[in-house]
């Protein structure tokens, strides 16, 4: 898997030689932070957990994670590096998952980096370490569906704007599948089976169980599931747009 | 059966895309210590001939074969005998020359000292010492075709697929990059496509000119001159491809 390595040492290496990572970086802490001081009320609230912190991360990645994932294909694509990339002796499906992997590794960066608040709600109280701890994880595995989500757009465009639009827009339909503002739109003339399977695509329900404490294999499955189906359809659509 | 030293073959090769068939049925070899003059006017051909052998867009029909592996059963191992500068030298702009050859490097399976060694015997053969920790960003568009060329023999390809390397270059770049081919030629196969006529002249032993997806020519430059009524390269070279 060296060359796999490569490409994830390439593309992390990449966001850190431009102020994109630096740039990205300080607006999530910033925004984190502001959400969830003013608007979730961490002081006010008086408990002892990070809920005011992660309830804004399914909105934060809304409009963060697509400005990460838009590049990732639609750049390569449009300077033709993309044509470097695939006379290289490399499949395909391994630069997808390198790419992906380090995308992905470098939210987990970002994420990491809020650990202070983590630090300051041990200092104040005694919160349930455990929950904060799956939290985290559900939080950066919600990330990688996104990311996946993202990246499959990307590929299939050399339009960074276009990408990011349309990431923003499907990520958008997953979180609120659930939501009333979706599921009316189908209510009356969808059968019911098709409602419910919308319902339990919504990435807010499934993430608002990780963040209560309760550690679902379903809710697992169901994010490991998003990443790899979109990391699937990236591979076919980059064979099927190359060239073009 | 090819013969020993055939290290491109290439059988009623055809491109489509869509109703427009930009390759139609091109059939040739290249044997080893040949360096093929791939001519003809924008459009007809060329670069998708090469970008179908070294395995970046689907063959529509035929087949090629490099150093006897399949490009449509065997891209992997293709991949691994060529070396390839697309149109234009695609880079990362954002890593620095050494940074990106150490990438490609790595990526080619080449690890510790002998990368190292790779990686720095490319950068002397192309003279690229004086800019080897700038980013490509920065560079002139000689330096850049430089970089280009030094990804593509950095592995010491047994073939070589050159999409117009001198394109753009001053006459003193041109003369360098010349050298290097003939300094290389009597080791590998060498394909160049070019529309500059002199070049055939400087560098090749023969000369393949297509027009509108079709071989029209296919010999030696010397016999390639005689062809012409003036004796330049240029009527005969207009004669040829000129749609009536």
């Amino acid at each position: 898997m060296h060359n796999c390595w490569a490409i994830i040492k390439r593309e992390l290496g990449a966001y850190f030689s431009t102020p994109l990572a630096y740039v990205f970086i300080i607006i999530f802490l910033a925004l984190s932070g502001a959400l969830t001081f003013f608007m979730g009320a961490f002081f006010e609230r008086g408990q002892s957990d990070l809920n005011s912190f992660f309830s804004f991360h399914p909105w934060l990645y809304l409009f963060l994670i697509p400005a990460i994932s838009m590049r990732l294909w639609a750049e390569e694509r449009k300077t033709g590096t993309v044509e470097l990339l695939l006379t290289l002796p490399v499949q395909t499906w391994v630069i997808v998952i390198g790419k992906f992997i380090a995308a992905w590794a470098f939210i987990a960066i970002a994420l990491f980096l809020t650990f202070p608040l983590w630090i300051t709600v041990n200092y104040l109280g005694s919160p349930d370490n455990g929950v904060i701890f799956a939290s985290y994880m559900g939080s950066l595995v919600m990330a990688g569906g996104y990311l996946a989500i993202g990246s499959c757009i990307s590929a299939a465009t050399k339009n960074q704007v276009i990408a990011f639009i349309l990431t923003a827009v499907v990520c958008f339909l997953f979180l609120m599948s659930g939501v009333e503002l979706v599921q009316s739109f189908f209510q009356g003339w969808a059968p019911a089976f098709v409602l419910e399977a919308l319902g339990s695509m919504s990435f807010l329900t499934h993430f608002n169980t990780i963040i209560r404490g309760v550690i679902d294999m379903r809710d697992v499955v169901f994010f490991s599931s998003i990443i790899g189906v979109f990391l699937y359809v990236n591979a076919a659509v980059i064979d099927l747009t190359r060239g073009s | 059966m090819p013969a020993k030293n055939t290290m491109i073959s290439i059988k009623g090769l055809t491109k489509d895309f869509g109703p427009f068939r930009a390759v139609d049925n091109i059939s040739f070899d290249v044997k080893k210590g040949e360096v093929l003059g791939f001519l003809g006017p924008n459009g007809a051909g060329k670069s998708t001939t090469m970008k179908m052998v070294t395995g970046y867009l689907p063959i529509s029909d035929g087949e090629a074969s490099v150093c006897g592996f399949n490009v449509e059963d065997h891209p992997l191992e293709v991949k691994t005998k060529i070396g390839y500068l697309p149109e234009g030298a695609p880079l990362y702009g954002d890593m620095t020359t050494k940074g990106f050859l150490n990438f490609i490097a790595e990526i080619r399976g080449f690890s510790g000292d002998l990368r190292t060694k790779k990686v720095q015997s490319a950068i002397e053969k192309l003279q690229l010492m004086s800019v080897m920790n700038q980013p490509i960003d920065t560079l002139s568009k000689g330096f850049k075709r430089r970089v280009g060329f030094a990804q593509a023999i950095l592995h010491d390809p047994d073939v070589l697929i050159l999409d117009e390397p001198t394109d753009g270059l001053d006459p003193n770049q041109k003369h360098q990059v010349r050298e290097l081919i003939l300094n290389m030629a009597k080791k590998k196969a060498i394909v160049i496509s070019t529309h500059i006529l002199e070049e055939v002249e400087a560098v090749c032993t023969r000369a393949v000119i297509i027009a509108a997806g079709k071989i029209v020519f296919d010999d030696t430059p010397a016999k390639l001159k005689k062809h012409s009524s003036s004796g330049t390269l240029d009527d005969v070279f207009r004669e040829l491809t000129q749609v009536n």
